[in-house]
């Protein structure tokens, strides 16, 4: 038999947690499905358990660690009274009242809902190139904080052209003998402190229009084949460890065939968090390619349950 | 931090993982791995609901980067599940609890 709630909020990083604590003070007993432990960006906690300092969230001129950050507003939430499990939903259908969703292996809905906040945030979008499946996990890696440790005296690659690079490059002079930034263009988009502590940092060196074909090695990766996108020209790097941040992808899955997408695949909300599903609300990564940082995912999480608990007293519910 | 998890260093390793009546997951950790932390939960728990199968002790990679290096620890969280002094078990990654603890007892 599935429980109800009114609200169910599927995520936990902070746009889902921000959704939680408001939906909680609302008196509406959210129920928030946080995903289930892994070492990707789908956990508890989201994108930011795999970061280290997190300098940039307003509130903490110490700076603060990512997971240290969420605990705390785990612990928000669940103070107010949020009701948050450690699971994944695996179906979701939102093409009738009420909502249900699926949890773990369940063959029968688990969780009926009035309302449902998508807060699921994004992934790492991967190269695509050959060899980076097969050295994933052997030399190849999307998370410099899990991975980072084992490059200790080698010399490691970072692609991208981002905070999330900059930040990964910054971090893995800790262990690297040398970091090589891999860009396709010639300006990043970092910001500009990021830019300037990597531009200064001796162990970080640049190659500007520069992009990866292959990864190449033996059981492990021992360098990138890459080419020059202004001439043309093929070489080789020699480096022993790749990680790639060359950006994320929204983690639509749940609702790809039922909801209105953007052309970049987010999910398209309108004034505030609306979809164009009636009482189906989106917050977080899931539905900004633009912003993408940790304190506009919070405030859409705020827009969200405010727009969710108006939604919901304006149908009587 | 439980009663029943023990804390390992470099020194100390091969004692106590020799000397163990049980087997023993030692869980490779470090303070800025934030999956980690996500397990840490997990492994108190074992601590108390498990503590018949097996023991459990947590290594420091960052201070003991010798033993993490020794056992060619190249991600964390790396969980080793050692019996009779022996590896027998290399779990990578954080996962959930129940896929934590099927793989470990299908390994004693």
């Amino acid at each position: 038999m599935a429980e109800h709630t009114r609200v169910l909020i599927v995520g936990s990083g902070p746009a889902g947690l921000t959704a939680a604590i408001y939906s909680a003070r609302a008196q509406l007993r959210p129920i928030v499905i946080e995903g289930e432990p892994s070492s990707t960006t789908d956990q508890p906690g989201g994108q930011l358990m795999l970061t280290t300092d997190v300098e940039n969230f307003p509130g903490f001129p110490e700076a603060i660690s990512g997971p240290d950050l969420m605990m705390k507003m785990r612990e928000q939430a669940i103070r107010f009274g949020a009701d948050l499990r450690v699971e994944k939903v695996h179906k979701l259908d939102t093409t009738q009242l009420p909502f249900r969703a699926w949890l773990g292996g369940d063959l029968e809905p688990s969780i009926t809902a009035d309302a449902v906040i998508l807060a699921t945030g994004a992934r790492s979008l991967m190269l695509n190139v050959p060899g980076e499946e097969r050295y994933l996990s052997h030399g190849l890696s999307t998370c410099a904080t899990c991975d980072g440790f084992f490059f200790r005296g080698q010399d490691i690659a970072v692609i991208g052209g981002g905070d999330s690079a900059l930040e990964e490059a910054l971090f893995l002079t800790r262990f690297a003998s040398t970091v090589t930034v891999i860009h396709r263009r010639d300006s990043l988009r970092a910001s500009k402190i990021m830019q300037e502590r990597a531009f200064a940092h001796e162990k970080i060196r640049f190659e500007w229009n520069t992009q990866v074909t292959e990864v190449f090695g033996d059981d492990k990766v021992m360098g990138l084949k890459v080419r020059d996108t202004v001439t043309d020209d093929e070489r080789v790097l020699l480096v022993t460890g790749v990680f790639v941040a060359i950006g994320h992808v929204p983690n639509t899955t749940l609702v790809t065939d039922q909801v209105d997408l953007e052309h970049n695949g987010y999910v398209r909300t309108t004034m505030g968090s609306f979809t164009n599903i009636d009482g189906l609300f989106a917050a977080g990564d899931v539905q900004d390619d633009v912003y993408r940082q940790a304190v506009t995912s919070a405030g859409s999480g705020c827009i969200a349950a405010i727009d969710a608990e108006r939604w919901l007293e304006a149908q009587g519910m | 931090m439980s009663e029943n998890i023990t804390t390992l260093t470099d020194a100390t390793f091969d004692e106590v993982i020799g000397s163990s009546d049980k087997p023993i997951l030692v869980d490779f950790w470090a303070d800025w791995c934030g999956p980690c932390k996500m397990i840490a939960p997990i492994l108190e728990e074992f601590a108390t609901e498990q503590s018949d199968k097996f023991a459990i002790g947590k290594l420091d990679v960052d201070a003991n980067v010798a033993t993490a290096t020794k056992f060619s620890v190249m991600s964390i969280p790396t969980l080793l599940l050692f019996k009779n002094g022996e590896v027998i078990a290399r779990l990578v990654g954080a996962k959930p609890k129940g896929a934590l603890l099927q793989e470990i007892t299908s390994n004693l």
